[in-house]
Order: structure tokens, then C-alpha cells, then sequence
């Protein structure tokens, strides 16, 4: 029962990731706005997210195998719980793209400040509505909890 | 806490754009210049950036990676009355364009704001997102 209530908020959760992962990499655009053949990078975030939900469900499922089995690595005892969080390369590295460079500049910088600024603003909005997602269900969990 | 580094690559863009607005200054300042006795006069001076990867694959900073002085021959211009003119009665000056450091000083500050504008939005989500469940 609890594992249906709080799937929403995993989803959620893995979005909140990715889009703090998202706001890192346009502030690094924008901090290298100015630097000559700096590369604009972006991440294209619906193929990230359904990467990262099915990545972790088969994570879950092989974190289970492991813990029937015996102590799963990064685990001293057979009994220690498994942490099914995501690992760093899971998060980033193989879904950050190279923007296209809309208007060409002789040295070789990518940088397209208004787009970045816009996509900043754009992901820091998502991101909030994400959190606002999560804190209705917490919410929602905490009622129904309570009784009240 | 990917999000908290976002602190530390604005922060070096930021750190980076200052070092620029501070060469700026000094060009300014230097604009009117005479050559000394040595006969050289203040050449111009420019930051050069380069990028520095910050933890993650596609997080990166910014550093200045050198200062340059622009070799371009500065003014000469005939004044034998000047007390720095040389045996031909020229008189050095630097050769700062002021135009292109005005130009140069708007554009680091307005990427200095813009730098800015990150890490407080940064912060906003950042606190809000402790506040989370509550």
C-alpha cells in the first residue's frame, strides 16, 4: 500500500534530480559565456528521465537479487540494507548533449546567452512545480497518516 | 547535493568576470600614459579565459587563464615641448583603445550579473527545496 502511495514521489524525486542536474550544467553555460571554445552542453530531458526511472528499476530489482543472495557490494553484512539510490555516472555524464550553435562566433564559443537564460528560468520554474508536486503528496501521505 | 555547485562554477565566473572588470580598470586608467624614461609606454592589457572541469562531466567553471599585453604600437604624437618627449620630439602613449574597455567593461559586468542572477535563483531553490514536506 505504502509502496503505491510513495511511487509518486519517487517519480518526483527522480525528476527534482535531474532538473537540479539540468539548472548545474546551464549555469556552467552561462559562467562560460565568455570563454573562447567553451561548447554550450544541455541535457534533452524526457530521454534522461525515462533513462534514469528504467535504470533505477532495474537497479531495484537487481539491489533485491543481490540482498536474497548475500551482502551486496558497499555492505559489510549480509543483513545491512542495500541503498537503492542512484550512483553519480547514472546521473550525469552519458545524457549531456552538445547545444546547437545558433549563431556562429569567431571564437569558437556555443554559448547562446538569451537561450540559456530562458532555459534557466524555464528549468528553475519546472523545478519548483517538481517540488510543489512533492510537497502536495507528502502532504497527502501525512493526512491520510494522520487520520485527521 | 548537485545543485550546491552550482555556487562554486558561478562563483568562478564571477571571480573571473572581477579579474576582467579590474583589467579594464586599469587600462582606463592608464589611457592617457606617457612613456616613462625607459620610452615604453603602458600597453594594454587583456584576461584570457579558460574553462575548468568542476566535479561532474558537464559542470565547468570558468579561470582566467593568463594575462596578455596587446603588442598594437601605440600613439606617437608630435610635441617637443612635452617633458616626455623623445630625441625626436614624439611623445609615447599607451596604446589603450577606450572605446573597445568600455565596450569590454559592459559586457563583464553584464555577464557578472547574469552570474549573479544564478546563484540567487540557485539559492531560492536550494531553500526551498529544505523546506520540502513541510
Amino acid at each position: 500500500m505504502l509502496a503505491q502511495m510513495t511511487s509518486g514521489l519517487d517519480f518526483h524525486s527522480k525528476a527534482l534530480v535531474l532538473r537540479a542536474e539540468r539548472q548545474r550544467i546551464i549555469a556552467s553555460n552561462i559562467a562560460n559565456a565568455d570563454t573562447p571554445g567553451y561548447v554550450a552542453r544541455d541535457i534533452n530531458f524526457k530521454e534522461a528521465l525515462s533513462q534514469m526511472t528504467g535504470a533505477s528499476s532495474a537497479e531495484l530489482s537487481r539491489v533485491t537479487l543481490q540482498a536474497s543472495n548475500s551482502a551486496s557490494p558497499g555492505t559489510t553484512n549480509p543483513r545491512h540494507m542495500a541503498l537503492s539510490g542512484l550512483s553519480q555516472s547514472e546521473l550525469s555524464g552519458a545524457t549531456a548533449g552538445y547545444a546547437v550553435q545558433s549563431q556562429p562566433s569567431v571564437d569558437g564559443n556555443s554559448v547562446d546567452l538569451d537561450r540559456e537564460r530562458a532555459s534557466f528560468v524555464d528549468n528553475s520554474v519546472r523545478y519548483e512545480s517538481t517540488l510543489r508536486f512533492i510537497n502536495g503528496s507528502a502532504k497527502g501521505i501525512l493526512s491520510a497518516i494522520q487520520g485527521q | 547535493m548537485s545543485m550546491l555547485s552550482i555556487f562554486n562554477v558561478s562563483g568562478s565566473a564571477v571571480s573571473a568576470q572581477s579579474q576582467r572588470l579590474n583589467v579594464v580598470a586599469s587600462n582606463l586608467a592608464n589611457v592617457d600614459a606617457v612613456a616613462g624614461p625607459d620610452g615604453k609606454a603602458y600597453k594594454s592589457r587583456q584576461v584570457v579565459f579558460q574553462t575548468v572541469p568542476m566535479g561532474g562531466d558537464a559542470t565547468a567553471g570558468v579561470k582566467v587563464n593568463n594575462i596578455t599585453e596587446s603588442q598594437e604600437p601605440g600613439k606617437r604624437i608630435h610635441n617637443p615641448n612635452h617633458p616626455s618627449a623623445d630625441a625626436d620630439g614624439y611623445v609615447n602613449y599607451s596604446n589603450v583603445n577606450p572605446v573597445e574597455e568600455m565596450v569590454n567593461m559592459i559586457s563583464a559586468s553584464r555577464s557578472y550579473q547574469n552570474n549573479i542572477e544564478v546563484m540567487n535563483t540557485a539559492k531560492t531553490l536550494l531553500l526551498k527545496t529544505l523546506q520540502m514536506g513541510q
